[in-house]
């Protein structure tokens, strides 16, 4: 069968997330994926996993083109679905010191 | 450097210009604003055993995920497996609460889980066996996952409030669920020949236990309007597996279903031998301390 | 890389030294001294190192957990730290770093992680002793690196450590619940502390006269106090929340001392801790092991799908 070299290692591609009260996609970091839509997959797992609702999107890092240093790139905007993620879950008294 | 600097839970309670952060915000329950008490008509004692029919499918396969946690084949499928393992786990958590709940008899989702003996489980047989490699956890998860979407979506429409609720919310979790595991099959069937030659293996391996999720049973006859039918369930599986197995360039197997013994599996508390040591691993820790609570 | 003439290297150098002594953050394309961009490297990879083989020994408490509530917990907690490891290997690929050979320096030893992780975890206990101390250790370690001088770790820093205060939570909130509890859960959280205490403490490195590259990491900006300082403040955090649980810490020489205003410890035993660091702590071999067997068994599996990738792109571009 014909066809480019299957390279073993998966492409890095960088992650862009726009949060329910945000207005633009903002960039949070990069994940490896063998395609776009695997891709897709692992930044819903791996960014959103306290919230959903996110609209995300994926680029392969080798299609950025970027511009010198000073860029800003803003936090990430993760939220909860699942309580137990939140500190407020867990009871624990004020006079605990540094908890 | 201040005392405040160094407890990271009054810096998050700082306000800084990123509002995006939600601890403590957006969730929501599932089964609030939903009647529990169980409904004129309904057999409490069936449905009790019912939920758990569901509650230990969920709970029982949840824990074949988990034990796969740290031997994932890329460190981001090991996120996607825990979101996995979670969600059946948040399924069957409410599936046994409210089995304890129609049985009336004050035992609650860790009672349940803990306390029970092999031959009290309801799950099908399919749930607990072990995946051999990531084909096997893969084909296996597209057949459960598959499978109990299609239950979840007749049971969105349960005359039972909570069932129908817990089921609103299962469907977007096993939509996900089948989605995933379809693409691995996909990508192993129609990637290299080693890949093609082990999910083709896997699925010869999984199917002798895929009939016992058709079969009809005694519980859910005495829930109509209540609990899905098995057997109705078969024709979406089947389409499912038919395009599926038609992308990965998969054949559907051909083995015949495993039997039952003396008439009884896993529905009826009749499990394979693996089940022991599942649950002595599950249940050993609660079971040493019965009189504590964690 | 091309090499520079002197005078533009100069220039660079100047522009470097002074955005770090502006405290402002190096980001991903500016030029950095090579020595600097291998220490980050080294520092960020090893931290990812450590988030990765960290999942170990809490997870092997996951199938056993005697809660349903505590299962979902500790599953959360691991697939954090899964979330973590990746937060840092991105991090440190913006420096040009590749993720499999990271994970083969790993593998290979020729990358460390944290030493605590050698340590076996013998009871559930143990779970939640690791959120309270080993977590409260890294929260210390990572709460001043959230102003690391290199951007894109400060920032991955800064979400680990809001995910991570629910780590140091759970782990204290079970303590508690098991404090509360029967004789034997009580004993068993005492059993846990005396078994990890020392090993926490370790965890901020050998004291600082015997650390010889912390004077050039925090000239850089990437480390911003001394070992000892750092466990100092853990130890002075920790004591009070020790006391609230009910737990003896297994040091008979830890006092409060008023003039200095800090607590007074006993003798860490840096043997030991050498002879971890070494590779003969009693669990350094399957660490590495179960983390080399899941990338080796999943070799096949990665790739099939970058072929399968291969054959839909070549599927979409006949089409």
């Amino acid at each position: 069968m014909a066809g480019p070299q299957v390279r073993s290692g998966w492409p890095l591609y960088e992650v862009f997330l726009r949060g329910k009260r945000g207005l633009n996609h903002v960039h949070v970091g990069s994940l490896h994926a063998a395609d776009p839509e695997m891709a897709l997959h692992h930044a819903r797992d791996l960014y959103t996993r306290r919230n959903e609702g996110v609209s995300i999107w994926v680029v392969a890092s080798a299609d950025i083109t970027a511009s010198s240093p000073d860029e800003k790139d803003p936090f990430f905007a993760p939220s909860g679905d699942k309580v137990y993620r939140h500190p407020t879950f867990y009871e624990i008294p004020a006079d605990v010191p540094h908890m | 450097m201040t005392d405040d600097e160094f407890t990271v839970y009054e810096g998050l309670a700082a306000d800084d210009e990123d509002h995006r952060w939600a601890f403590g915000t957006g969730f929501t329950d599932p089964l609030e604003g939903v009647d529990t008490s169980v409904p004129d008509g309904v057999d409490s004692v069936a449905l009790a055993a019912y939920c758990l029919m569901l509650g230990d499918d969920a709970l029982v396969y949840s824990h074949r995920l988990q034990q796969w946690i740290t031997r994932m084949p890329e460190l981001e499928e090991e996120t996607a497996l825990a979101n996995i393992a979670l969600d059946l786990l948040g399924q069957a958590r409410m599936l046994l609460a409210r089995a304890g709940r129609a049985e009336g008899a004050g035992r609650g989702e860790d009672q349940l889980a803990f306390f029970r003996d092999e031959n009290e489980f309801r799950n099908v047989r399919l749930a607990e066996t072990v995946d051999g490699d990531f084909a096997e956890l893969t084909g296996r998860l597209l057949i459960f996952s598959a499978w109990r979407l299609a239950l979840f979506g007749q049971l969105t429409g349960s005359a039972d409030p909570v069932l129908a609720a817990i089921a609103a919310k299962g469907v977007k979790e096993l939509s996900y669920h089948r989605e995933y595991a379809a693409e691995w099959v996909i990508r192993l069937g129609d990637g290299t020949a080693l890949s093609h030659a082990k999910m083709q293996a896997a699925l010869e391996v999984i199917w002798p236990a895929v009939d016992e999720l058709f079969r009809a049973d005694a519980v859910t006859a005495m829930l109509p309007g209540v609990a899905a039918d098995p057997a109705m369930l078969r024709g979406e599986v089947d389409e499912v597996l038919r395009t599926v197995l038609a992308a990965a360039g998969l054949d559907r197997p051909d083995r015949p279903p495993m039997a039952a013994v003396a008439g009884k599996a896993g529905r009826d508390g009749v499990h394979t031998e693996a089940f022991g040591y599942l649950l002595a691993e599950l249940q050993s820790v609660a079971r040493a301390h019965p009189a504590a609570t964690w | 890389m091309t090499a520079l003439p002197d005078e533009a290297t100069g220039d660079l150098t100047a522009h470097f030294d002074d955005t770090l002594g502006h405290e402002r953050r190096i980001e991903p394309r500016d030029w950095m001294p090579d020595a600097y961009r291998a220490t980050v490297i080294r520092q960020i990879a090893q931290h990812a190192h450590s988030e990765i083989i960290g999942m170990q020994p809490e997870g092997n408490w996951i199938t056993r957990a005697p809660s349903l509530r505590r299962k979902a917990i500790l599953i959360a907690k691991v697939q954090d730290e899964a979330g973590h490891g990746m937060y840092l290997y991105s991090a440190a690929e913006t420096l040009g770093a590749d993720r499999a050979d990271m994970t083969d320096k790993l593998i290979s030893g020729r990358q460390k992680y944290s030493s605590i992780f050698n340590y076996p975890t013998l009871t559930y206990a143990d779970v939640g002793v690791i959120g309270w101390l080993v977590d409260g250790a890294a929260v210390c370690n990572q709460v001043p690196l959230c102003r690391s001088s290199y951007g894109p770790y400060a920032r991955a820093m800064v979400r680990i450590c809001k995910e991570e205060s629910f780590h140091q939570r759970q782990g204290y909130e079970l303590l508690m619940t098991m404090m509360r509890g029967t004789a034997s859960q009580r004993a068993m959280v005492q059993d846990a502390t005396n078994r990890f205490w020392w090993p926490s403490l370790m965890m901020f490195g050998p004291p600082d006269d015997q650390s010889p590259n912390t004077a050039q990491s925090m000239a850089w900006g990437i480390k911003r106090h001394t070992n000892d300082e750092l466990r100092q403040r853990f130890v002075d955090m920790t004591v009070p929340q020790a006391d609230k649980l009910g737990v003896t810490l297994p040091d008979p020489d830890l006092t409060w001392n008023s003039e200095r205003g800090h607590y007074d410890a006993g003798a860490v035993d840096w043997d030991e801790f050498m002879a971890v660091v070494k590779g003969n702590g009693p669990c350094n071999v399957q660490r590495v092991a179960r983390r080399q067997s899941a990338h080796d068994e999943g070799a096949w599996v990665r790739e099939a799908a970058s072929a399968h990738a291969v054959k839909q792109a070549a599927r979409k571009d006949a089409a």
